[in-house]
């Protein structure tokens, strides 16, 4: 951890229970823009950020959100390693105000650690509307250290908390014995913080989650649990295409433009055609169709699914999933890291840490590829639109489409369980483990800071990668298609042809399946590597939209069948570059990286081979 | 007066309970004990699943879901 070895005076380390806020107050001390979300542990690794008071300068670490520092997770083992051992000079333990007694039997812990301690008591507000009231200065009186209260969401109490912290970094801080013998084990040490509470804290009326049970049990009820989670995932589809559409159509309309100016332009400065072609043709294109297919619905749904996320909902679609998963002997948390898949399925991977069981983890990162990222929903997205709901219309349209796209999600999940089943009876033999999952209070979520957020750390991220790799790999094809070998044929021309055969085996073509191998190192240009492909065999040149581009795939030989294999084998086939080798970080072994690959592949093959022959016997 | 004792997962929806002890193995045990589900403990049984199981609890202040294999070890006294 390179994190504390530099010139920041001052290490302040901040630890807390899951889902106490603990990455707001981070974020809001060093300013650095790192990512919080609303489920237990959601802060997977060590992150770290400056901030400085008064001309001393302070390093902040973000430590994974803990209940106790007894190390039984991946999580709690990072944490208690790093207070154990790095050179740290005070602690922040965040606390949730309302759940003051699980908190403090945290830093009842902390304390034996006889690091300097400030105490940081943060959701001040949501305890005062629970009608919570707490005696800030008596709290701090029993427990012996400072404590802040904070409202870390709207910035209220970070000064105070910076001098406290200053304070304590100097002076140390005066530690009571008699609190340390208590903090040996839970029963004590929950039965001194019911002491203090006593002391500190008055709740005015009793029944204060009222609200939040009403939602519990229309969001988890045994009859709308289930229905309410498809219909929300279908909206959030239904909007995600409905509202791309036409901010896709003008990309793609600006960048054809974009192209040939730049071409004409390219070839009156002298440039040689050839090189013009590449540019032009191999990596403007590429570069434009990512860009004009993936922004619009990224920019439309990543901030509604953050929505989602930041109000709380997220880890009750884990509860209503649970059942699924213990059946499948695996974790319910693998839901909400099969949620991170929606986005990224690198970032799933590492978001496994959260699952306690190294058997359970491997299950979830090995099945989490079936679940679409991002690279992949544009894809899916415009195939339905070409061969499913073409003959529809406006509002009929989207809105059939995103019933489709959501039953393939379906049909990832039920693959996922599938595939966790037979890997909990076969390679990974095992009963299902122990799970707590916090089901965290519902939230009123930030709209300006979610779109903001989910714009510039989501959005822009991803694109960046993609575009990183689509600017080469359009270059790359430009050149397969211009070698020529042997008898005349384009490089393109043979590799296509030697795929073919089991293209056709499994429904596509060789040009799709070529195309599936070379985006392995990101998923988001499998359709322009597909279009490049049938346009440098010979067909029309420009696709400004999916009409053309339908007649261009319908003219080499695409059928609804060859469709639906392909979007089957685009959920099932092998992980992309970045998460294999995330896979590869996570679990030390080229062995389940491997593995990790095998497993969709041969579970794609097998399912499109089936549905391409059954397909071909109806027809 | 008869005091009723039962495992938590029997703890109907909407009921308060006060945790009596649990029957884990060690580690479990410690996991639960870390939640604050000691002896003395009050629980209520917020929310079953769509299909049983798992079930939310509430206790100490937050809701926390429990599958009814871990409940299962913690006695309640009604």
């Amino acid at each position: 951890m390179a994190l504390c070895e530099d010139n920041a005076e001052y290490i302040v380390a901040l630890v807390g229970n899951p889902n106490v806020g603990k990455s707001t107050v981070f974020n809001a001390l060093t300013g650095l823009r790192q990512h919080t979300g609303n489920w237990a542990g959601k802060t997977v690794s060590v992150a770290g950020g400056d901030y400085s008071l008064e001309g001393q300068s302070y390093r902040a670490i973000d430590l994974p959100g803990i209940y106790s520092l007894e190390a039984m997770s991946a999580d709690e083992e990072a944490a208690r390693q790093f207070l154990l051992t790095k050179k740290v000079d005070a602690v922040v333990v965040v606390a949730d105000a309302t759940a003051l007694e699980r908190n403090l039997s945290l830093v009842l812990q902390v304390l034996t650690l006889k690091i300097p301690i400030v105490v940081c008591l943060n959701l001040l507000d949501e305890a005062r509307k629970k009608r919570i009231k707490i005696d800030i200065d008596k709290l701090s009186e029993q427990l012996g250290v400072p404590v802040i209260g904070t409202n870390a969401r709207k910035g209220r109490g970070l000064e105070q908390l910076k001098q406290a912290v200053a304070k304590v970094c100097v002076s140390g801080c005066p530690i009571r014995q008699e609190l340390d013998e208590q903090a040996v084990d839970a029963k004590r040490r929950y039965a001194c913080v019911e002491q203090i509470c006593a002391q500190c804290v008055v709740f005015d009326k009793q029944d204060y989650t009222s609200f939040d049970r009403r939602l519990d049990r229309f969001f988890m009820g045994k009859w709308t649990a289930v229905p309410i989670m498809l219909l929300l995932l279908a909206i959030v589809f239904w909007i995600t295409i409905a509202g791309a559409n036409y901010p896709s159509a003008l990309l793609s309309q600006f960048f054809i433009a974009f192209e040939s100016a730049s071409k004409s332009l390219l070839l009156d400065i002298g440039l040689p055609a050839a090189v013009v072609s590449l540019l032009a043709e191999g990596l403007l294109r590429t570069l434009g169709w990512v860009i004009a297919v993936m922004l619009p619905p990224m920019a439309i749904f990543f901030p509604l699914f953050t929505l989602l996320e930041d109000s709380g909902y997220l880890p009750r679609v884990a509860f209503n999933l649970d059942n699924c998963f213990q059946r499948a002997c695996a974790c319910g948390k693998q839901s909400l890291t099969m949620c991170m898949c929606f986005g990224c399925n690198a970032c799933g991977v590492i978001g496994c840490r959260i699952i306690q069981s190294p058997r359970e983890k491997l299950i979830a990162m090995l099945t989490n590829s079936f679940v679409p990222c991002n690279g992949r929903f544009p894809t899916l997205i415009a195939i339905i639109s070409m061969f499913c709901v073409a003959a529809l219309s406006g509002f009929t349209r989207s809105l059939l489409a995103g019933l489709l796209l959501t039953a393939l999600v379906v049909f990832a999940v039920l693959m996922t369980l599938a595939i966790s089943k037979l890997l909990s009876h076969t390679l990974l033999k095992g009963l299902p483990s122990a799970v707590t999952l916090e089901l965290p209070p519902y939230r009123k979520p930030q709209i300006g800071t979610v779109l903001v957020r989910s714009l510039l750390d989501r959005t822009i991220f991803v694109l960046g990668r993609a575009a990183k790799v689509a600017a080469p790999a359009g270059v790359l094809i430009w050149l397969l298609a211009n070698i020529t070998v042997g008898g005349g044929e384009s490089l393109l021309a043979v590799l296509t042809e030697f795929f073919r055969p089991f293209g056709c085996f499994l429904g596509l073509d060789g040009a799709i399946l070529l195309a599936f191998v070379l985006s392995f190192p990101a998923n988001e240009i499998f359709l322009p590597l597909v279009i490049m492909n049938y346009l440098q065999l010979g067909g029309i040149v420009e696709i400004d939209n999916l009409v053309t581009l339908r007649e261009l795939l319908v003219a080499n030989g695409w059928t609804g069948l060859t469709a639906l294999c392909t979007m089957i084998f685009c959920l099932l086939h092998f992980p992309c570059g970045t998460t294999v080798l995330t896979i590869k970080k996570e679990t030390g072994s080229y062995k389940w990286a491997l593995i990790s690959i095998a497993i969709p592949l041969v579970t794609g093959c097998a399912v499109c081979a089936l549905v391409n022959g059954v397909g071909q016997l109806v027809m | 007066m008869g005091k009723v004792y039962l495992s938590l997962n029997k703890l109907p929806q909407g009921k308060c309970a006060c945790v009596r002890t649990l029957i884990a193995e060690e580690e479990a045990k410690r996991r639960l004990e870390d939640l604050g589900l000691v002896a003395g403990t009050k629980v209520e049984t917020v929310q079953k699943g769509p299909s049983g199981d798992p079930t939310a609890y509430y206790f100490r202040g937050t809701v926390i879901a429990l599958r009814s294999e871990q409940a299962r070890q913690i006695l309640v006294e009604v």
